[in-house]
């Protein structure tokens, strides 16, 4: 993915370019930077003011000067998300929550689906069970198992783990490490925690103030940070 | 009181559950309107809209009479499409207690959508779901509450209308005479027996129709 955007809310202001590739991308930086207003204009969500989203070959948003304005609907980009506090639907029960991306396959389809997913999640069984029974970590899994149902070509997820404690931390950690394996579908994960960024991500984006203030592979980003700025961020145990 | 008919109070039931499904019909996308997108002129949309809860209801019916009467546009319009008159006949009265009570259901409505957290559209919108079929699948189960309260204003609005009513659908024994005409003409004709019983029956029955729905709601939730 490609992304070169510009946008404001209020007296906030986003300006911020950057590229991702296979594996885990993680959007790093404090509260404020800018990391879920990113993935809310890379979800269709928010529509920047200028700039361009490119996915694979297709052009999610263009503004002048990149070409004719182009702002594909969240429904038609194929970017699955998993929402802060996961945004389990909750008049549904969990098998209809990861069967609710699946509206265009036959009910047979569907069923099998879900128990896959649901197994990939490491939830079998839980079709029956109404969101508000589940524990924190369990509501992750099933938002990730949601989002992952239409098979988007892109996963982005907002502070996946920010609500949980530590030990159900790490478990997701490595389940959600596995399960992109597994998968193959690119990520992009917002996060302030670096423990988050040096376990799960591949690439790295470090957002300060709305801007990009580095990018790159992982490891050598936080072995030999670009600048002092950078350094100070990413030396914080978490932000 | 003997030979009480009860027909009236079975026509208001009638009137009123056609008022109900048809303020159904309008109410909820407007209020979804109002309470999810940016309208323009929204708050003279909101007075307009909310009038009639305020309006004496005989002002109501006079303007439906101006409105739907014989020489009103729509009373023009439906003569023209062979449909005949419209005051003075049942539908005259089903319109008059829609009128009056679909504001109850489009302020309680929107008040319902407007406490779904729209993290749950976009949700859906990153599933891949039309914007119509979140609104069926999302909005309007998650606002459940202030509609289902919405409907039992409206219904109960809808059997009390008397004002407007009178105005343009009369009191035509067995053609357009509703329960609460009823009372009144009982009470002016000195029959106070029937007066009490169709009083106390249109209690009866109001109260229970809240009652379900209240009981509904609970169930729901």
């Amino acid at each position: 993915m490609e992304v070169a955007i510009e946008g404001a809310v209020d007296a906030f202001r986003l300006d911020v370019a950057f590229q991702t590739s296979h594996g885990i991308t993680a959007l790093f930086g404090p509260s404020g930077a800018g990391k879920s207003m990113t993935l809310r204009y890379l979800a269709g969500l928010a529509r920047p003011t200028s700039g361009f989203i490119r996915l694979g070959d297709r052009v999610l948003f263009q503004d002048a000067p990149h070409g004719p304005p182009i702002h594909v609907h969240p429904r038609r980009r194929r970017v699955g998300m998993v929402f802060q506090d996961y945004a389990l639907f909750p008049h549904l029960n969990v098998g209809k929550n990861v069967a609710f991306g699946l509206h265009r396959q036959s009910s047979e389809e569907r069923r099998t689906r879900v128990g896959e997913l649901l197994e990939l999640v490491g939830l079998e069984g839980y079709e029956r069970r109404p969101p508000r029974t589940l524990s924190g970590g369990e509501r992750q899994r099933v938002a990730l198992a949601r989002a992952l149902a239409p098979e988007p070509e892109l996963l982005l997820l907002d502070e996946p783990f920010a609500a949980l404690d530590f030990r159900v931390r790490r478990g997701l950690r490595d389940a959600l490490s596995e399960i992109q394996t597994r998968t193959g579908i690119p990520m992009i994960l917002v996060t302030h925690s670096l423990a988050d960024v040096r376990r799960l991500s591949s690439s790295l984006v470090v957002l300060d103030d709305g801007r990009v203030v580095a990018s790159g592979a992982t490891a050598s980003l936080l072995a030999s940070p670009p600048t002092p700025e950078v350094a100070a961020l990413v030396s914080a145990d978490d932000l | 009181m003997t030979g009480l008919d009860l027909q009236p109070l079975l026509f208001s039931f009638r009137v009123a559950l056609q008022a109900t499904l048809l303020a159904a019909v309008v109410g909820l996308p407007v209020a979804w309107v109002l309470a999810r997108k940016q309208v323009p002129g929204r708050d003279a949309w909101t007075v307009l809209i909310l009038l009639p809860m305020v309006l004496p209801p005989t002002v109501l019916g006079y303007y439906l009479l101006l409105i739907i009467g014989r020489q009103g546009p729509v009373g023009i319009w439906a003569e023209s499409l062979g449909l005949g008159r419209i005051v003075f006949t049942p539908t005259a009265a089903v319109i008059a207690a829609f009128v009056a009570s679909v504001p109850f259901l489009i302020r309680s409505a929107q008040g319902g959508f407007e406490q779904v957290d729209s993290v749950y559209e976009e949700a859906a919108r990153t599933l891949g779901r039309s914007e119509w079929s979140i609104a069926l699948t999302v909005t309007l189960p998650l606002a459940w509450r202030g509609i289902l309260a919405g409907l039992a204003l409206t219904f109960a609005r809808a059997v009390g209308e008397f004002g407007a009513t009178v105005m343009v659908a009369g009191n035509i024994p067995g053609q357009t005479l509703t329960g609460s005409v009823a009372i009144y003409d009982a009470v002016q004709a000195g029959r106070m027996g029937d007066a009490n019983v169709l009083a106390f029956l249109l209690t009866l029955t109001t109260a229970g129709a809240l009652y379900a729905l209240t009981r509904m709601g609970r169930v729901r939730s």
